[in-house]
């Protein structure tokens, strides 16, 4: 019915050569320069009228050079980041197994209910008697991370998973130093396999870190954990489940350990999303444990932030919880922003306000939308999915730890990969090209050429079946010495292979004008 | 559960696969007793239009910023933040992105990193500029340590107009790794004394301008006596629009920039999410804390980006990294980009005299009303006023009466002695209306 003027509908004489075009653009895949380099200095793409004559009462420090920043108008500027947009790799463009990143699904509920105007357009300095809604919104997101979690308080305030250890760790120091034992437990216990911020964390506080060594089953000890206890270690920072992909079976045992030498126990809430509804690490014996908001509650990883990172803390730690927090009082809400004002010992303050609000509000919008049964369903779905991806890569790839039970994630070594001259890195490449992110490579660093595989709860098993099918059909190819699949990968993104060498050795980090060009010799 | 797409028969097949009888044989290396064998006591599963109504319900218990005039300041400010952001970081490829380790398909990220970390290092007048903090207050904390790194000394200077908030930060964080900190007393008129403060042994002075009283302070004899002794000068805004009208910090000899970026492109949020901005000169880059976007080229010789210099943070140096963090302020940094490329020089510049302009206007009839007393000789789009009763009763009577006229100074300095004076911002969504309510309300309740 389109076609009445007789045009082909064919699809023609497709070709199989390559056809240069005249912009360097193919079709919807755009090459767009640097705002830098399109911007104008008298382009604005904002109106707003110029105030009347006025006397500025700067104190003579008015700025008088110009400041270079190029304006694009509204149309421009929209085209310019929609097209840089799409360079990009997002988790609703595709399966995202991105292992410890958890990766899931971000609900646009969440990201209404974030923007209503009694959360998205209150100041955190308002009178309290204005942002009553607020503080009940806390208070409740509090409540439902105390109840997952079992433990006896919440500090809402870091910004992020990091500045949730360092929030926890700072809690277990005051805590050794109202014991009058600062000076003598200044060590920090941190397995090999622990994220980098671990004793990143603990020694930017001064404490020392000792490592534990990884063990060949994947698991942390107690008895490599009691010899290094004594009256110098503080705590232990434990990532459980942890970043092989597997529960700690030992960790109640660990735990006892550690609180009979005086110790406390301090968990990396990373992978918190294989348990939720599970099991509680209040019941397991930790001390302080921070909830990335942004793994576990879905909250929008946002291209790296904002995260939040809530730490919850035992009987024993939540004293010292930092200001500010929320109170009930008789009134209703009160927030406590001093720490004189507290009945309790802060021990400082992590950020000038209250932390991310606008995440709290997504990260309870994912809770109230699974509810307690839906929190559950999630955490085994995720196990179920990783373990279905190992099922169905066991034989074909290498398993470090053998074939035994994961949680949320799974994790391969580079075995696999001996004698085809393909690594991990040119695995992860070829993926792009399939049209997957790559999993999580080269991390725990206590596995030679890791790769952390974490589908999560978000993928169904149509999707999986077809990455377990591309993954399968990649390994083959390795061991069967199609090497150039791998090595040049990846061919079909925006971008080939980038010179992270170069980068590094000649930081170019900012825009500089192109130096003039000589005027032509006669 | 519409997020979860296995139905029952998949989670059957799927268990069948790995060989396993039910799905708890899969967390069989969780203590048996301590295995939940039902749901935790919280309400089940909501539909979308449940959700909505609570959450909805909380919402309207708070008075937002754009409901009332609306003065309130000191450290995030209420602007306008044009449609346009708001759309393109809701885009999914943004959203939904990760920190880009794959830079291949991701140069929207990078790129848009790039152009933020010049848009920085172009406002602060430094040479070079980080993908972001977490906000300002964390980033000043970041800030003192790096100076330390640099001068390898461990003493801090605060003036006494940094935001009492980012001086606790700061102090919280040096008493924890055992550092020094001078804090000076708050000095309403900016005119404190912190050239005596400045000895051989001070790594840094941390200096706030505009400073929590909104006075504007000059840099360069701080500058200059800290660079006499081997110190740092680290250069503190909250207030980032005030950087289209004052002296950048870099041209008065700042040798650290950290701010607030949340004013362009981010909402109030009640605290957060909000941006620190961290910018400095070239030859410390690498006792910078935070990402950093670099330009290369790909294999096909085309350019690119990626993230760089990473040997500095913690997944590879661990325990000897210039920092623990692992994330930036990814998002709220786009929405700080897209706004100011919406801005542009001109348009900034303009935002910045209509700010100035409104604040004088306000600071001008404010004086006008017996009880009320200016304080400030300098100020951008916030000043200091003294009432005569004290500011936190009187703004919550003003908040009874409609108006949120700004913060108490004892909200931020309880045992000050500062109880009567107030902060009062302005900026560009203020109208005449608004400034004359905040008038007639003060004359009714002094």
């Amino acid at each position: 019915m389109l076609n009445r003027q007789g045009r082909p509908s064919s699809a023609g004489q497709a070709g199989t050569t390559e056809h240069p075009t005249f912009t360097g653009n193919k079709a919807l895949a755009q090459i767009e320069p640097l705002l830098f380099e399109i911007g104008r200095y008298d382009t604005t793409g904002i109106d707003i009228d110029e105030p009347e004559d006025f006397e500025p009462r700067l104190g003579g420090l008015e700025r008088k050079e110009a400041i270079g920043l190029p304006g694009l108008s509204e149309p421009e500027t929209m085209r310019h980041y929609v097209r840089l947009s799409q360079q990009n790799y997002g988790i609703d463009t595709g399966l995202f197994p991105l292992g410890s990143c958890t990766m899931k699904h971000n609900a646009r509920l969440n990201e209404r209910m974030a923007r209503l105007p009694g959360f998205s357009d209150v100041h955190p300095l308002q009178p309290i008697s204005t942002v009553q809604g607020a503080l009940e919104l806390m208070n409740e997101l509090g409540r439902y991370l105390v109840t997952l979690t079992n433990m006896t308080a919440v500090a809402l305030s870091p910004k992020a998973g990091a500045h949730g250890e360092l929030c926890g760790m700072m809690a277990i120091k005051a805590a050794i130093e109202a014991r009058g034992e600062a000076k003598t437990r200044n060590v920090v216990l941190v397995p090999d396999s622990a994220h980098g911020t671990n004793p990143a964390t603990a020694a930017l506080i001064g404490f020392v870190v000792k490592p534990v060594p990884a063990r060949e089953d994947g698991w942390v000890h107690v008895e490599d954990v009691k010899e290094r206890l004594g009256p110098d270690v503080a705590a232990i920072m434990l990532t459980n489940p942890n970043t092989c992909g597997l529960f700690e079976p030992q960790v109640a045992e660990i735990a006892k350990a550690i609180h009979e030498a005086g110790a406390y126990f301090y968990c990396d809430g990373a992978n918190f999303n294989a348990i939720v509804g599970k099991a509680r690490p209040g019941d397991l014996g930790v001390d302080a444990m921070h909830i990335n908001l942004h793994k576990t509650f879905s909250t929008p990883h946002g291209g790296g932030g904002p995260g939040s990172g809530p730490v919850v803390l035992s009987e024993r730690l939540a004293p010292y919880a930092p200001v500010p927090f929320v109170r009930v009082g008789k009134d209703g809400f009160e927030l406590v922003e001093q720490a004189s004002d507290a009945a309790e010992k802060p021990f400082g303050r992590m950020t000038a306000f209250h932390g991310q609000m606008g995440m709290y509000v997504r990260a309870l919008s994912y809770m109230l939308s699974h509810g307690s049964d839906g929190m559950r369903q999630a955490s085994e779905d995720a196990v179920l999915n990783a373990n279905y991806i190992r099922a169905g890569l066991s034989d074909l790839m290498s398993l470090p730890f053998g074939n035994k039970p994961c949680m949320h994630e799974v994790l391969f070594d580079d075995a696999w990969l001996k004698d085809t001259g393909v690594t991990t890195l040119d695995v992860a490449k070829a993926m792009i090209d399939e049209g997957y992110h790559p999993m999580t490579m080269y991390f725990p660093l206590v596995v030679h050429g890791a790769m952390l595989i974490e589908p999560t709860e978000s993928e169904s098993k149509a999707s999986l079946d077809l990455f377990v099918a591309t993954l399968r059909d990649l390994a083959m190819a390795a061991k069967n010495g199609d090497k150039e699949r791998f090595t040049g990968a990846p061919y079909h993104a925006p971008r080939r292979r980038l010179d992270e060498t170069r980068a590094a050795r000649n930081p170019v980090l900012k825009w500089t004008p192109p130096a003039p060009v000589a005027e032509a010799a006669e | 559960m519409r997020y979860l797409p296995l139905s029952d028969t998949d989670r059957s097949e799927m268990l069948a696969r790995i060989g396993v009888k039910t799905v708890d044989d899969l967390f069989a290396d969780v203590p048996k007793n301590l295995l939940l064998k039902e749901p935790v006591d919280l309400p089940r599963r909501k539909g979308e239009m449940d959700v909505e109504r609570i959450l909805s319900r909380m919402s309207a218990k708070n008075v937002p910023a754009s409901s009332v005039p609306f003065f309130v300041g000191a450290g995030a400010y209420k602007h306008h933040v044009p449609a346009t952001v708001d759309h393109l970081i809701q885009r999914s490829e943004f959203l939904t992105s990760y920190t880009p380790y794959q830079p291949e398909i991701a140069q929207g990220t990078l790129q848009y990193l790039f152009e933020f970390q010049t848009q920085v290092a172009a406002l602060t007048g430094m040479e070079v500029a980080n993908a972001s903090m977490y906000d300002g207050s964390t980033g000043t904390g970041e800030a003192v340590l790096m100076a330390h790194r640099v001068t390898k000394r461990r003493k801090a200077v605060l003036s006494g107009g940094l935001h009492p908030h980012y001086a606790e930060v700061v102090r919280t964080l040096s008493d924890m790794a055992s550092d020094s900190v001078v804090t000076m007393k708050p000095d309403v008129s900016g005119a404190e004394d912190i050239l005596s403060q400045i000895d051989d042994s001070v790594s840094c002075v941390v200096v706030q301008s505009p400073d929590v009283f909104g006075n504007v302070r000059d840099l360069k004899p701080i500058a200059e006596k800290a660079h006499q002794h081997g110190a740092l000068l680290i250069a503190v805004f909250t207030e980032v629009v005030s950087l289209g009208l004052v002296a950048s910090p870099g041209s008065q000899g700042a040798d650290i920039v950290v701010g607030e970026g949340q004013s362009i492109g981010n909402a109030l949020n009640f605290g957060g999410p909000y941006v620190g901005l961290f910018a400095t000169q070239s030859k410390f880059i690498r006792q910078m804390p935070g990402r950093l976007c670099g330009e290369t080229v790909d294999a096909d010789g085309n350019r690119g980006f990626v993230l760089t210099l990473s040997t500095r943070e913690q997944h590879i140096r661990r325990d000897k990294a210039t920092s623990n963090i692992c994330t930036n302020s990814g998002l709220c940094a786009l929405a700080f980009t897209i706004h100011m490329t919406l801005l542009g020089e001109t348009g900034l510049k303009r935002l910045a005299r209509v700010n100035h302009a409104n604040a004088i206007k306000l600071a001008d009839l404010l004086a006008g009303v017996k009880g009320v007393e200016v304080l400030n000789k300098t100020f951008f789009n916030e000043f200091t006023v003294r009432l005569s009763k004290p500011a936190a009763e009187t703004v919550e009577r003003l908040a009874e009466k409609g108006v949120l006229a700004g913060v108490p100074v004892s909200r931020l300095l309880p045992d000050a002695g500062l109880d009567d004076l107030l902060l009062v911002a302005s900026t560009e969504v203020n109208t005449d209306d608004d400034r004359a309510a905040l008038c007639a309300a003060l004359k009714e309740v002094l």
